[in-house]
C-alpha cells in the first residue's frame, strides 16, 4: 500500500501514518489499563465494594 | 484518530455484549459460592448487619487471627459505601463486568492492531485465548481465585505479581509467536516461566474458615467463566473489527 498512488480509495488510509496508528494503539492501551485499574485494583474502598464480586470472580488479587 | 474510533467502538460493543453474559453466567455460577463463602466470615460483608459492625469486625478478627499478620489488613471498613445485598449488589456486578470486559477489549484490541487488526472470529478467538493465558491462566496458577474469609499476602505485593506475571506471560507469548528464531522463542518460554520461578506472595498460613470443596468449585467454575469470558470477547472483536473499521474509515 503506497500511499502516494492517487488512488481514490486509498484516500482514508493514507490519513494513517504509521505514527498515527501508534499514537491511537496506545492511547487505547492506557485506556483499558485505566479502566482494569479502577475495577480490579484500586484501594478506594467505594470502588472495592462496588466491583467486590466482580474482582473476586476475576480472580484480581483482593482482601 | 479514526484507528483509536474504531478500537474504542470494537471494544465497547464486544465488551458490553462479552460482559453482560458472563455476569449472567457468573450470578448463576461463582456468585453464589461467594455469598456462601461469606457465611464464613461472620456476615462482616453484610450491610444489613451494620448495627453489628463492630461485632462482627472483632469476631472476623478472631477468626482470621491465626493466619498471617500481613492477612489482616483487609477488613472491610463498616465507614465505607456498598452496594445493599441483592438487586442492587448484582447490579454493580453486571457494571463491573461491562467495565471490565471493555477494558480487556481495549487491550486485546490495540495488541491486535500492532499486527495489523482482526479480520474475522476465528483470529479473534486464538488472542482470546491469549488473553486467557495471560491475564487467568498465569496469575491463576501462582494466585488461584480466592473467596472472602480466605488468608491471603499483602494485597500490593498480589497485585504486583499479578501485573508482572500478566505481563510477562505476554510478552513471553509474543516473543514465542512472532519471535523469528528458536533462540526467541526459548527466551519467550523463560519469560512465561520467570514469574512462577520467583513465585507468588503467599499468607504465612494457609489454614482457612472456608471448607476446600467449596474454594475448589470456586475456582473451577471461575476459571471455565473466565474462558468463555476470552472465548466470547476475542470471538465478538474479531467479527466486529472489520465490520467497524470499513464504516469508521
Amino acid at each position: 500500500m503506497n500511499s502516494l498512488n492517487a488512488h481514490p480509495h486509498s484516500a482514508a488510509a493514507a490519513t494513517e501514518t504509521p505514527a498515527s496508528r501508534a499514537l491511537a494503539i496506545t492511547f487505547a492501551a492506557l485506556l483499558g489499563v485505566f479502566v482494569i485499574g479502577g475495577v480490579g485494583f484500586s484501594h478506594i474502598a467505594a470502588a472495592h465494594n462496588a466491583a467486590h464480586d466482580v474482582r473476586h470472580v476475576n480472580a484480581f488479587p483482593c482482601h | 484518530m479514526s484507528l483509536f474510533r474504531t478500537i474504542l467502538l470494537v471494544a465497547l460493543v464486544a465488551g458490553i455484549a462479552t460482559g453482560v453474559a458472563s455476569a449472567a453466567v457468573h450470578l448463576f455460577t461463582t456468585v453464589p459460592l461467594i455469598l456462601k463463602a461469606e457465611t464464613f466470615e461472620g456476615g462482616e460483608a453484610a450491610p444489613a448487619a451494620e448495627a453489628q459492625a463492630d461485632a462482627h469486625v472483632h469476631a472476623s478478627t478472631e477468626a482470621h487471627s491465626h493466619a498471617a499478620g500481613a492477612a489482616d489488613d483487609h477488613h472491610h471498613d463498616p465507614e465505607a459505601w456498598s452496594p445493599a445485598d441483592g438487586f442492587e449488589r448484582n447490579a454493580f456486578t453486571v457494571v463491573a463486568s461491562i467495565l471490565t470486559a471493555f477494558g480487556f477489549g481495549l487491550l486485546l484490541v490495540a495488541a491486535t492492531e500492532l499486527k495489523g487488526g482482526l479480520s474475522g472470529w476465528r483470529e479473534g478467538v486464538l488472542w482470546g485465548l491469549a488473553g486467557f493465558a495471560v491475564f487467568t491462566l498465569a496469575p491463576g496458577l501462582g494466585l488461584p481465585p480466592e473467596l472472602p474469609a480466605m488468608p491471603a499476602a499483602d494485597l500490593m505485593a498480589r497485585q504486583l505479581w499479578w501485573i508482572g506475571t500478566a505481563l510477562a506471560t505476554a510478552v513471553g507469548l509474543a516473543l514465542l509467536v512472532y519471535g523469528r528464531s528458536p533462540l526467541l522463542a526459548a527466551l519467550g518460554v523463560l519469560v512465561i516461566l520467570a514469574p512462577h520461578l520467583i513465585g507468588a506472595p503467599q499468607p504465612d498460613s494457609h489454614d482457612s474458615p472456608i471448607p476446600e470443596a467449596l474454594h475448589h468449585s470456586f475456582v473451577v467454575a471461575s476459571v471455565a467463566v473466565s474462558f468463555l469470558f476470552w472465548v466470547l470477547l476475542g470471538g465478538l472483536s474479531g467479527w466486529l473489527r472489520p465490520r467497524l473499521g470499513a464504516a469508521a474509515a
